[in-house]
This record gives C-alpha cells, sequence and structure tokens, in this order.
C-alpha cells in the first residue's frame, strides 16, 4: 500500500471510532434512562410520591435531548458505514442488512412514543402514557440489540457460503443469529444499564453532597444504583459466556485480549501485566496458574491456542487490546463489589451517609470507562479484519481522497456536541428541585 | 410484481413520506429563516411548536430509506456512497446541525444571544440540506455517476457539479418551503399569522411552479433519460397531471383561506411530484449503469426484507396514527405558554 492509502485508512479508521466513541455514550444513556424515567413514573403512580414525578419529568427531558442527539449520532452512523466502507457494505449489505432494518423499526417505534410520552403529560390517560414509556424504554433495548448483532457478524460470521470472494446462498436472520450476536448483545445492554446507572447515580451523590439531604436525590440515587448494581452483578455471568464464545470462535482475540502468546494447556489468568509483541512475552504480570483454561473452556487443563497460531501480520494491536480488557474487568469487578457492598448497606439502613455517598460518586466513572474500554476490545481485537478472517479492513475503506478533512470536520462537531449536550443535561437534568424536596437536616 | 420490486417501492413510498413529513419541517426552518416583520416572534413560535414533538419520527424515514437502500440494493449503496460522497457528507452535516441546533434552542436557559445563535444554525442548516437532498436525486437521474471497483470514474465533484443536480435542489427546496408553508398556515391560530404564512405559500408555489418547468428545461441538456421517462411514459403522464390538478386545488385553497384544502392538496402536489420522478427513473436507482435488478440482493433476502417492512408496518402504521392523533389537537394545546420544556413538565405546577 501507498503511503497515502495508509493514512487514508488511518483517517476513516479514526473517523468511524470517533463517532462510535460519542455514540456509544449517547446510546447507552438513551438505552438506560427511559428504564429508569419509567421505573419512576411506575413508583409515583403507585406511590403517588411527588419526588417521583419530578425525577420521571427530569429524566424524561434527559431522554428527549440524548434521543435527538442520539439520533443525529446514529444517522451519521449509517452515513459513515456508507461514505467510508463502501465495499464492506457492498458485499456484506444484503448479508446483515436485516438486523439493520429491524434496528430501523425500533428506533421508528422509539421515536413515536417518545414524542407522545413528552408532550403527552396533560393530553393522554396515565396508563397509555406509563405504556408509551416502557414502549420506549424496550424499544431502545431492541436498537441496541440488534445493532450489535451487525458487531457480532462482523466478529462471527454465518448465513452464507463464500464463492470467490462474494457471498452466495444468503441467509438473513442465520447471519443475524450468528454465535456472537446472543452473548454480545446482552453484554451491551447490561454494560449500557451499568454505566448510566452508575454515571446517574454519582450525579446524584454529587448533588446531594452538596444540597443536603433531600428525599429527591435519594430516590434518584435508589432507583439508579438498583438498575447500575443489578446490572453490573448480572454482568459478570454475560463476560464468562462471552469469553467462552470467543475462545471457541475467535482463538487470536481471546490471546490478545489475556496476553497469550503461546499456546498452552492450563495457561494461567493474567491480572495486569503488559505484552510485548516483539519479544512474544507478558511481563508483570500476576499470575493465577490453570486461570484461563478455567474460565474460557471450564476445565483446569484446557489448551488456549496462543497468538503464535496466527501469522504475526494478523494480529491485532495486542498491547491496547490487553490493557483495554484489563481495564475492563478491573472497572467492573469493583462495581460489581461496590453493588454488593451497596446492597447489604441498604439493607442495614446505613446507606445514606455522607462516606458512603463520597464512595457513589468517586466509583461512579467506572461504567463508562469500563464500556469504551470494552468496546475497544472487541473492535481492536477483531483487527485486522472488519469481518473476521474475510475482509480485511483496508480492502474495505473508500477511494474518497483527503479523508483526514472529514476526519477534522467530524471530531469538531462531535466535540461541540458533547459539550453542549454536557452542559445541557447539567441545567435540566440535575438542576435544584423544588425546595420542599430539600429539608435541610444534617447528614448522618 | 416480484419481491425487488417491491422493495424498490417501499423505497419510493419511504422518499414521498420522507418529503411530506421531514421536507415540510426544513422548509419550517426556511421560514424561521425567513421570519420578518411584527410578528417575527409568533412564526418562530409557530414553527418550534409544529415541528417539536413530530421531527425525530419524520426523519426516520431517512433512516430506513438508507437501512433499505443497503440491505436491498448494496451494490447501488456502495455506489452511492462514491460517487456522490461530497453532498452525502454535506446533507449529514446539515442534519447534524440541524437536529442538535434545534434541540440547543429548545432547551437553552442562558443568555437569549446564544438562544438566536442556535436559532439562526438551525434555520440554515435546515435550508441547506434540501438542496443537497435534491442534488442527490438529481445526481443520479442524470447519468453522471459511475463507479466501477469502489473508484468514481467522474471523481467527486463533476457526478453532481452540474446544472441539472443544482436545478433539483433548488427546486426540492422550494417545494418543501412551500409544503411547509401551507401546513403553517392551517395550523396557526390567529388570523394574522394564517396571513403570513398564506403569502409565503402563494409566493413559493408560484416560484416552485416555474423552478419545475426550469428544471424539466434543464433535463434537456444533462438529463435527457429522465426526461424521456417524465415526457412518454403514460404513468408518469398521469402523475403529472393529477399533480397540476393538487396545485391548482392548493393555491385555490389558499387564495381563499381555506387552508386545510391547501394542506391537503399541496401534500398531494409534492408526493405526486416524488411519485413521477420514481416512475421515470425506474428501474433505475442510479443511472446509467445501477438498476434496482441489477444491484439488488438474492431475493430471498429481498424476500425476508419485504416479510420485515410488512411486520413493521403493522406497529408503525397504527403509533404514527396515535402520534398524529394526540398532537392533531395540538391547537388547544398551544394555549399553554412557550415551549416544550414547560409542556412536559406541566403537572409539576401541581406540586
Amino acid at each position: 500500500m501507498e503511503e497515502t492509502e495508509v493514512n487514508n485508512l488511518l483517517a476513516a479508521r479514526s473517523q468511524m471510532g470517533m463517532s462510535l466513541a460519542f455514540h456509544i455514550i449517547f446510546a447507552a444513556i438513551g438505552v438506560a434512562l427511559p428504564l429508569m424515567m419509567v421505573i419512576a413514573e411506575g413508583k409515583w403512580i403507585v406511590t403517588r410520591d411527588d419526588a417521583y414525578l419530578l425525577l420521571a419529568q427530569r429524566w424524561a427531558k434527559g431522554t428527549t435531548i440524548l434521543a435527538a442527539v442520539g439520533a443525529v449520532s446514529g444517522t451519521v452512523l449509517s452515513f459513515e458505514l456508507g461514505l467510508l466502507w463502501p465495499q464492506f457494505m457492498r458485499h456484506a449489505g444484503a448479508v446483515i442488512g436485516m438486523p439493520f432494518s429491524l434496528e430501523g423499526f425500533a428506533f421508528f417505534t422509539e421515536a413515536i412514543f417518545l414524542g407522545i410520552y413528552l408532550y403527552g403529560w396533560n393530553r393522554i390517560p396515565s396508563w397509555f402514557h406509563f405504556l408509551s414509556g416502557v414502549i420506549v424504554a424496550l424499544s431502545g433495548l431492541l436498537s441496541a440489540m440488534f445493532v450489535t448483532f451487525v458487531n457480532g457478524w462482523m466478529n462471527t460470521p454465518t448465513g452464507f457460503v463464500l464463492v470467490d470472494g462474494r457471498f452466495t446462498d444468503i441467509r438473513p436472520f442465520a447471519a443475524m443469529l450468528n454465535p456472537a450476536g446472543g452473548p454480545e448483545a446482552v453484554h451491551m445492554i447490561l454494560a449500557a444499564y451499568t454505566a448510566a446507572g452508575f454515571a446517574t447515580a454519582g450525579i446524584h451523590g454529587w448533588l446531594y453532597l452538596r444540597r443536603g439531604r433531600n428525599r429527591f436525590d435519594e430516590v434518584a440515587i435508589g432507583i439508579a444504583l438498583a438498575v447500575g448494581g443489578t446490572a453490573v452483578l448480572f454482568q459478570s455471568v454475560s463476560g464468562d459466556a462471552l469469553a467462552r464464545m470467543v475462545a471457541a470462535t475467535q482463538p487470536a482475540k481471546l490471546a490478545s485480549l489475556e496476553g497469550q502468546f503461546t499456546t498452552e494447556a492450563g495457561a494461567p489468568l493474567r491480572i495486569g501485566g503488559l505484552p510485548y509483541p516483539k519479544e512474544r512475552v507478558t511481563k508483570y504480570a500476576l499470575e493465577i496458574p490453570h486461570g484461563l483454561s478455567l474460565l474460557a473452556f471450564h476445565n483446569e487443563d484446557a489448551v488456549v491456542k496462543g497468538l503464535d497460531q496466527v501469522p504475526e501480520s494478523d494480529w491485532p494491536n495486542v498491547r491496547i487490546v490487553h490493557l483495554c480488557f484489563q481495564t475492563m474487568v478491573g472497572c467492573g469487578s469493583v462495581l460489581s463489589l461496590f453493588a454488593l457492598v451497596a446492597l447489604w448497606l441498604q439493607r442495614k439502613k446505613k446507606f445514606f451517609s455522607r462516606p458512603v455517598i463520597r464512595l457513589v460518586v468517586l466509583v461512579s466513572p467506572l461504567g463508562f470507562i469500563a464500556l469504551e474500554a470494552g468496546w475497544m476490545v472487541t473492535e481492536l481485537g477483531r483487527q485486522p479484519w472488519i469481518i473476521y478472517h474475510i475482509l480485511r479492513t483496508r480492502d474495505a475503506v473508500t477511494s474518497l481522497p483527503h479523508l483526514s478533512v472529514t476526519f477534522t470536520l467530524m471530531t469538531a462537531v462531535y466535540l461541540t456536541l458533547g459539550a453542549i449536550t454536557t452542559w445541557l443535561l447539567a441545567k435540566h437534568v440535575i438542576a435544584s428541585p423544588e425546595t420542599q424536596f430539600i429539608e435541610k437536616e444534617e447528614m448522618v | 410484481m416480484t419481491s425487488v420490486d417491491f422493495l424498490a417501492g417501499a423505497l419510493l413510498v419511504s422518499l414521498v413520506m420522507y418529503s411530506l413529513l421531514a421536507g415540510a419541517d426544513y422548509g419550517a426552518g426556511f421560514w424561521d429563516l425567513m421570519s420578518g416583520g411584527p410578528r417575527q416572534q409568533e412564526q418562530r413560535q409557530l414553527i418550534e411548536e409544529a415541528i417539536g414533538p413530530v421531527w425525530e419520527a419524520n426523519h426516520v424515514w431517512l433512516i430506513l430509506m438508507i437501512v433499505l437502500l443497503f440491505s436491498g440494493f448494496p451494490d447501488a449503496f456502495g455506489s452511492l456512497c462514491v460517487g456522490l460522497a461530497v453532498p452525502l457528507f454535506l446533507i449529514l452535516l446539515g442534519i447534524i446541525l440541524r437536529g442538535c441546533s434545534f434541540v440547543f434552542r429548545s432547551y437553552f436557559t442562558g443568555e437569549k444571544r446564544t438562544q438566536l445563535y442556535w436559532g439562526r444554525v438551525f434555520s440554515v442548516s435546515s435550508a441547506m440540506t434540501p438542496l443537497f437532498l435534491g442534488i442527490l436525486v438529481g445526481g443520479v437521474s442524470c447519468g453522471s455517476v459511475v463507479v466501477n471497483g469502489g473508484v468514481s470514474a467522474n471523481g467527486f465533484l463533476t457526478t453532481w457539479l452540474l446544472p441539472f443536480p443544482i436545478a433539483v435542489g433548488i427546486l426540492a427546496l422550494s417545494l418543501f418551503a412551500y409544503l411547509s408553508a401551507c401546513y403553517l398556515a392551517a395550523e396557526a391560530e390567529s388570523a394574522e399569522l394564517k396571513g403570513d404564512f398564506r403569502i409565503r405559500g402563494l409566493v413559493a408555489g408560484a416560484v416552485s411552479f416555474l423552478l419545475a418547468l426550469a428544471t424539466y428545461a434543464t433535463a434537456g441538456n444533462s438529463a435527457v433519460a429522465l426526461r424521456h421517462g417524465l415526457s412518454e411514459r403514460p404513468v408518469a403522464w398521469l402523475l403529472e397531471a393529477c399533480a397540476l390538478g393538487a396545485m391548482v386545488a392548493a393555491l385555490a385553497g389558499l387564495w381563499r383561506r381555506r387552508f386545510e384544502q391547501a394542506r391537503i392538496a399541496a401534500a398531494m402536489q409534492v408526493g405526486l411530484m416524488v411519485a413521477a420522478w420514481g416512475v421515470a427513473q425506474y428501474p433505475y436507482l442510479i443511472r446509467p449503469d445501477v438498476t434496482i435488478t441489477n444491484s439488488a440482493a438474492p431475493n430471498n433476502v429481498a424476500t425476508a426484507l419485504d416479510i420485515a417492512l410488512g411486520c413493521g408496518a403493522v406497529i408503525l402504521i397504527p403509533s404514527l396514527a396515535v402520534l398524529f392523533i394526540v398532537f392533531r389537537g395540538a391547537g388547544e394545546a398551544r394555549q399553554v405558554p412557550q415551549s416544550g420544556d414547560q409542556r412536559a413538565c406541566g403537572p409539576v405546577t401541581s406540586i
């Protein structure tokens, strides 16, 4: 490849990566916030406690802002699929169009009922309003599921026969229900709930520390942590299923996650450590004997294939993939531990105290850090392939020149978008509630 | 009718829906840009309230088109994204700026000047996007997009910087503005505000008619094949005649202040014009090479997509009906002051 082509590929990958890195944040909140909003409204319907109603309305505003920004950044992605990777879409469009189409419908439903939910507080019966909220939450979940099915297909392509580099005998539903799709989708949805749940709890925790004891922030933290904490505990089960799937279908990817350079029976699990691809060794890791074999194959003496099984030219960037994976697992573990402690404190009625809430604030960004790191793991771990073992990323890129221009432009757009969205959320979702909810009592 | 034809029909229906719904939203943005006179504030208010609850749902028709195009006609999508990459990027930029600035403007609580600035971004991007949408439609109709092996034979600019696509772009903008003026005239509360949009509708309608003739004339040089389709196919003739009739009805409705009639007739007119283009373009997706048969996904995939479309429609159509029924009586709700902000929080005041 010529140098300009290499640069163009890098610019295309950077632009796609940057768009997705932002979109995944907007989308994760857009999936999780409606659930929390509906829970709050449900609580209000049952208890008629106005703190819940105010909360539902605040979160509904957040949902609107994020649904709009998410709709826009989702549109960007659907254009960019073609604009940056026309050869990928030309080959794969027919195979993976099905989940995309279904996602389109799910998104359509979400947009319609969000409109009804937001502007219908005074116009429709309350049961129908609540139902609209449920449909928004559900269709957001389905959107995330269908889109992740596509990513699953890029990792474990199925549902076709490859003849002379062309896809024939295409079975769209078999492609949609590829081996990686299910486990990845569950992992992604739980990650969205975890990240958004803990982040929301953190924001309200911070406000609680500033405004003093008040019911509004208490119920907000309660709902957000219930969603985030439950999700993160299920995440360990989902992560295990996903890891076993990767071990079975993408051994090179698993090897890079774990920094496993040599094929060995009874491979150890590495905690931390830094892979040295040139020397083919991972140093400074805490190794748990037989741990990886046990986790990946549920058999302590199972043979784990190392990176030595594939030519070095087909390796992903092992060091980055391993570090991202460690980051994700590390953050997830801390959050799981915190969820268990929080549950215990809640049982003992000792949760709402200054030190505990400080801890909530402290761990609150970890969900999003894990989400981004985990996404890097799956995307970078698949390289150099755009469709695993079928189409290389460099063969899918567009011939359009000067991609660095569009990359710069889109980066500027996204940075502005991110900054303003944050500002708006700060103004609307977390602004001080009516004073009656704030009883300036001494903190326990 | 094969499953591929059906899919192409669904694409055309989506394009018509997108033009009638999102097109009017873009047109409203154009009128926001052009707002003025003693009722400037009321005009902007009306525009904001008219598109606030529905623009996102309207926007999804575009997503549906893109998804159907790349699932059902992957080769066409590949060629489109290479040959017309530049207008596509500009459309994308317009969509981002339009959507975000609209939300930012509605939810902004800080300085008035900053809010006005977002309003300006909203209106300029609303006006720019239809121009490039039209250019895209013109570009695929005039036989300039030739893509082989992922490389565009006519480069990235000469595929669309031509008289015909640009004429279609300007026509699209004027049609959307006309459509929007008719809708807004029907939705406005006061007689004065109705009058403002009545004048705008009449002017934009007349301009659109002249631009349509000009575009047809331009096609004589650069889009001969499409022109043949428009002037020689009986179905296209029929659609054009009906569009003309609808136009007369719409303008008459505006003239006599029968705004409901004008709204429906204008929508029919624009819908029929887009449909006539579709009939003239058939069986091509991108002239001169890409047809719906030679770029289609295999038959079983197309059939599966048709089934998915059918199932989707069963959910979507009633949902859309609910959305529009809930907001059709928007008039009463407009008594409630100010933006969606306060409306969404209505019950709070009762706490």
